[in-house]
């Protein structure tokens, strides 16, 4: 199998920023190769959707200056290139959520996490394709055409943050950021062989994240190893003034106990997780990862999370209903796209039927008939009823197990255009999403392959131990090599 | 002014009226309800105090300003109300281009405050109304259409800085029963409001605004009528109008055997009418949900006792209390306790050691006509509360007379300057001694015999014309109820 070592922008971020400081790069030098890598690949992978050189080149003269004059205070992440998922707000660079109701949008502030990454000395490369405002999980919902999978590019990367996970596969930057509302950042993982992460719901500021489901959704890192993983999520994560739903408490450094092991843990496997649409070849992945993880020294447990089923229905109900009102905002009145008609409603009403798409349409109107008066207590007070029943199971089975390990997707990456009805593309979230009704932390590691395309493992612990997470995630990378695995594009342009 | 339908006396003998009324309030803060752009949308460039949060940008959320929150819990407990120890927002979803988010935060089925109360007496009867809830939400953008409205406007332009103002929802009871019951439950609230700090009750400007639901049916009835919510009343005359004439149409309809629609009208001062402006059929459905950018809020008793121990001494209690203490009248009592910066600057004159009654007298009389004539109450006048009182312990003490300390306060009121300095300086201190006086009543009765021998004969206003010629003698310093009596004592000789 190759290796992804051969390729300078396909290192890590702690091989990387070794390599600043001893000399052997420079910032300046890593983004030339990221760029170059990028003009080559992404005219088959279509992972970006704006390249920010000038900003990046800022950047990188800045971090030069910083690694110059404080070596070793500068942070780990100084200098080094990354790239950021388009409902990401930069200040002054178009963001468009995938969406053409957003074309030629660019905010007048940068986000929360996007803000202290660049303060810790990040060189923005660009804004990564994905489904329009992340709804999907394949990015063939992007209004700027679908992305490939670097591993086979006739199929499809997952999604919604499909092209911030093939970015890092196809080993044009080491890291990037993605939002992870239902499984959008560790489902495009596991398709795309690397590893993503969902904090805790409340442990990064959302501020600047453009709201797809504001109770669900978080911000979360694509890189190729968990300790680099953990390194991007301890820049980002902690309070903000500027979010309420952000928890001021401090953040427990996850690389204190990275090296600690699964000896003497309990690990709960839900058997839910295994459902129908489970291929054999992720079951066999799924159970080999478990058993390195048992030879490790953790205790297997078999554990049930018998709401599972129809947490997908709760999810089909209150994503869509907060969608259908954060969504309201895009009428055409103040910023990207409008409709020019003479009365205000067919303004509305034409700016919306030309700018959103259909799984946005379809999600809108299934939110708003959630709320209706009439139906709000069938479905979105029922569905609220039932959340809080699956978030009390897996407190339940936290209870006896220190963490829930399963596979992160039924099934690896599928052809484009193979699964045109939305209740198939559904169900590739049916392990990820009961994680974020709950504000679980969870992530995807990489665990094998079928027939060349990669495997993941779900990882998951209860509500603020996201360092538990690291750690487990940790021990299972560094008993295996799957995270050495190169997709084809790395080195390309080396 | 506007000819206005009176509602004819028969119109309330055959049918009760039941009004409900519902206050927008914006509170006094200093920024805006979820973001830290200032609050004050009057005095600003167009969008000039706006920010990403309250233009509603993509991916921004809201903070809650903890100063609204202590302002609606103070206002809840001004009006009686129990505050709930949790509370949360809702998100009120509906489409219009002043509002950016295409939703407002607001509060649905658990607001800050509920089951509170307001009394008042109208025509000497006491009026007990009681306040449903009080909860907070945030206000809208302006728009001003280039024509009558947007939907026939060439364009329309949107200013953003009312966006996001803090606005309270005082949400009344249908316990009102006449039209000047409500506007005598209006001026109490918004007196309650500005006394307690949180709302300047600017009804022009909208910083106060009104909106009534009424209904009709026969004496006796339990069940309600149907209801007619009636809006853009932006003064008090004009929501009392608006009823009055509200209640006529809805009486022509029912007396003529119709049956009326539930509905929204607006009332139209230039043509003294309301005019229908959305029936129930077209009504929105606003999808209320929680709010799920901000967690619930929690209030715990001790915050709730730190709110009420900010609560100043309110209108009513006032009152009660300068009838008691200074032996006020009801009357006098309620002018001089109708503003907080009133009833404080008489008790600041009391204080001063000037007398209650005459500190009444001169504060609501030629004080209270200075303050308006010059937009400037005492307290920000140049003479101040220091400078009244002095003037007014010189005429306590006899050193001045009436119409020297009228002329004096006239002077003083806007420039500002020390009353004693001056009555010293020019010789204003009044004529007491009778020695002094008798001589220019002497000399008035002798230079007017005419007036003296009518006085005589028994025509009591002659004495005016003397008095007149003493006064002017003195140079307006005699004491002149000293010049009466040695007058008439001089006459009846």
């Amino acid at each position: 199998m190759r290796s992804r070592a051969a390729s300078l922008t396909a290192s890590t971020i702690t091989e990387l920023a070794a390599a600043l400081r001893d000399g052997s790069t420079t910032p300046r030098a890593l983004l030339a190769a990221a760029v170059a890598h990028l003009e080559k690949s992404d005219k088959d992978l279509n992972a970006y959707l704006t390249v920010t050189r000038e900003l990046a080149e800022q950047q990188a003269d800045a971090a030069a200056l910083t690694l110059e004059q404080h070596p070793d205070s500068a942070s780990p992440l100084c200098g080094i290139p990354m790239a950021l998922k388009d409902v990401l707000c930069v200040d002054g660079i178009e963001t468009t959520a995938g969406s053409q109701i957003l074309r030629g949008f660019k905010p007048p502030y940068t986000g929360t996490a996007v803000r202290r990454l660049f303060d810790a000395g990040a060189v923005c490369l660009g804004k990564t394709n994905c489904d329009e405002f992340a709804m999907g999980s394949s990015t063939e919902n992007s209004s700027f055409g679908p992305v490939g999978n670097p591993w086979d590019i006739e199929r499809v990367p997952g999604g919604s943050s499909g092209g911030s996970a093939a970015t890092v596969a196809a080993g044009t930057v080491p890291y990037s950021l993605g939002t992870d509302t239902g499984g959008s950042i560790r489902q495009p993982a596991a398709l795309c062989g690397v590893v993503g992460f969902k904090p805790t719901y409340g442990r990064v500021s959302r501020y600047g994240l453009i709201a797809f489901a504001s109770s669900l959704d978080q911000i979360g890192p694509f890189t190729r190893t968990v300790e680099d993983c953990a390194l991007v999520y301890s820049a980002i994560a902690g309070g903000d003034p500027r979010d309420s739903t952000c928890d001021p408490r401090a953040v427990a450094d996850p690389l204190d106990s990275l090296h600690a092991g699964v000896a003497g843990l309990r690990l709960g496997i839900p058997h839910e997780y295994f459902g129908e649409g489970t291929e054999p070849g992720v079951r066999a992945a799924v159970e080999a990862a478990f058993a390195v993880l048992e030879s490790q020294g953790a205790t297997l447990v078999e554990v049930s999370l018998p709401s599972t089923d129809v947490a997908l229905s709760v999810y089909y109900i209150i994503a869509p209903a907060e969608c259908s009102s954060n969504l309201a905002r895009y009428d055409g009145v103040r910023f990207g796209v409008r409709a020019d008609r003479p009365s205000l409603t067919d303004m509305y009403l034409e700016t919306r039927e030309a700018g959103f798409g259909r799984e946005v349409k379809r999600r809108v109107m299934l939110g708003t008939y959630s709320l209706s008066s009439g139906y709000y207590d069938a479905y979105y007070r029922q569905a609220q009823k039932v959340r809080t029943l699956v978030s009390q199971e897996f407190d339940a089975v936290f209870q006896d197990v220190d963490a829930i390990i399963s596979p992160t997707s039924p099934s690896v990456a599928f052809p484009m255009g193979s699964r045109s009805d939305p209740l198939s593309m559904y169900l590739c979230d049916a392990c990820t999403l009961p994680t974020n009704l709950a504000g679980l932390p969870g992530i995807s590691v990489p665990c094998g392959f079928v027939d060349g395309l990669p495997v993941g493992l779900q990882i998951l612990a209860p509500r603020f131990e996201d360092a538990r997470v690291f750690r487990v995630a940790h021990a299972y990378e560094q008993a295996t090599d799957f995270h050495r695995a190169a997709s084809p594009f790395v080195g390309t342009a080396a | 002014m506007t000819q206005t339908a009176r509602a004819p006396a028969t119109a309330l003998d055959r049918y009760e009226v039941v009004i409900g009324l519902e206050v927008h309030a914006q509170l006094l803060t200093r920024s805006k309800m979820f973001c830290p752009c200032p609050a004050d949308y009057i005095n600003a460039g167009p969008n000039e105090n706006t920010c990403p949060v309250c233009l509603g940008l993509p991916g921004v959320l809201p903070t809650i300003n903890q100063q609204a929150v202590d302002f609606t819990v103070r206002t809840a407990l001004a009006l009686h109300c129990d505050i709930p120890d949790f509370t949360k927002f809702d998100r009120k979803n509906y489409f219009y281009p002043d509002l950016p988010k295409g939703y407002q935060i607001s509060q649905f089925d658990l607001p800050l405050s509920l089951n509170g109360h307001l009394e008042f007496p109208v025509n000497g009867t006491a009026v007990r109304c009681g306040i449903t809830r009080v909860h907070l939400e945030e206000d809208t953008g302006t728009m001003h259409h280039a024509g009558d409205v947007l939907q026939s406007a060439a364009s329309s332009l949107i200013d953003f800085n009312r966006c996001g103002v803090p606005l309270m929802e005082i949400v009344g009871e249908p316990d009102l029963r006449t039209p000047e019951a409500a506007r005598e439950y209006l001026v109490r609230l918004r007196q309650i409001l500005t006394y307690i700090g949180v709302n300047d009750g600017n009804l022009e400007q909208g910083s106060f605004r009104c909106d009534a639901n009424v209904s009709l049916r026969p004496h006796g009835q339990t069940e309600l009528g149907v209801k007619v919510e009636v809006k853009n009343m932006n003064s008090f005359r004009a929501v009392q109008h608006a009823l009055d004439s509200e209640i006529e149409r809805q009486s022509a309809v029912l007396d003529a055997g119709g049956t009326l629609v539930q509905e929204t009208r607006g009332w139209v001062e230039t043509q003294g009418r309301t005019i229908s402006q959305r029936s129930k059929e077209q009504a929105h459905d606003y999808r209320y949900f929680p709010e799920p950018d901000l967690p619930p809020l929690r209030l715990d008793a001790a915050f709730v006792e730190r709110v009420r121990s900010t609560l100043p001494e309110l209108p009513e209690a006032r009152a009660q209390r300068f009838q008691t203490a200074y032996g006020l009248t009801a009357y006098d009592a309620a002018v001089l306790t109708d503003t907080r910066e009133s009833a404080d600057a008489y008790e600041a004159l009391v204080s001063a050691g000037v007398s209650a009654k005459l500190a009444a007298n001169w504060h609501s009389g030629d004080v209270a006509a200075l303050a308006n004539e010059h937009h400037q109450p005492l307290q920000h006048s140049g003479l101040g509360i220091a400078g009244l009182a002095s003037l007014l312990r010189l005429v306590e003490s006899g050193t001045i007379n009436g119409p020297t300390a009228k002329e004096l306060l006239a002077e003083l009121y806007v420039s500002g300057g020390d009353p004693e300095a001056l009555v010293r300086d020019r010789g204003l201190a009044q004529v007491s001694d009778t020695a002094a006086l008798t001589a220019l009543v002497d000399a008035a009765v002798a230079a007017n015999p005419g007036a003296a021998a009518d006085f005589r004969a028994g025509k009591q206003q002659a004495i005016g014309q003397l008095m007149r010629a003493v006064k002017d003698a003195s140079g307006g310093k005699a004491d002149m109820p000293v010049v009466n009596r040695l007058l008439r004592d001089r006459l009846s000789e």
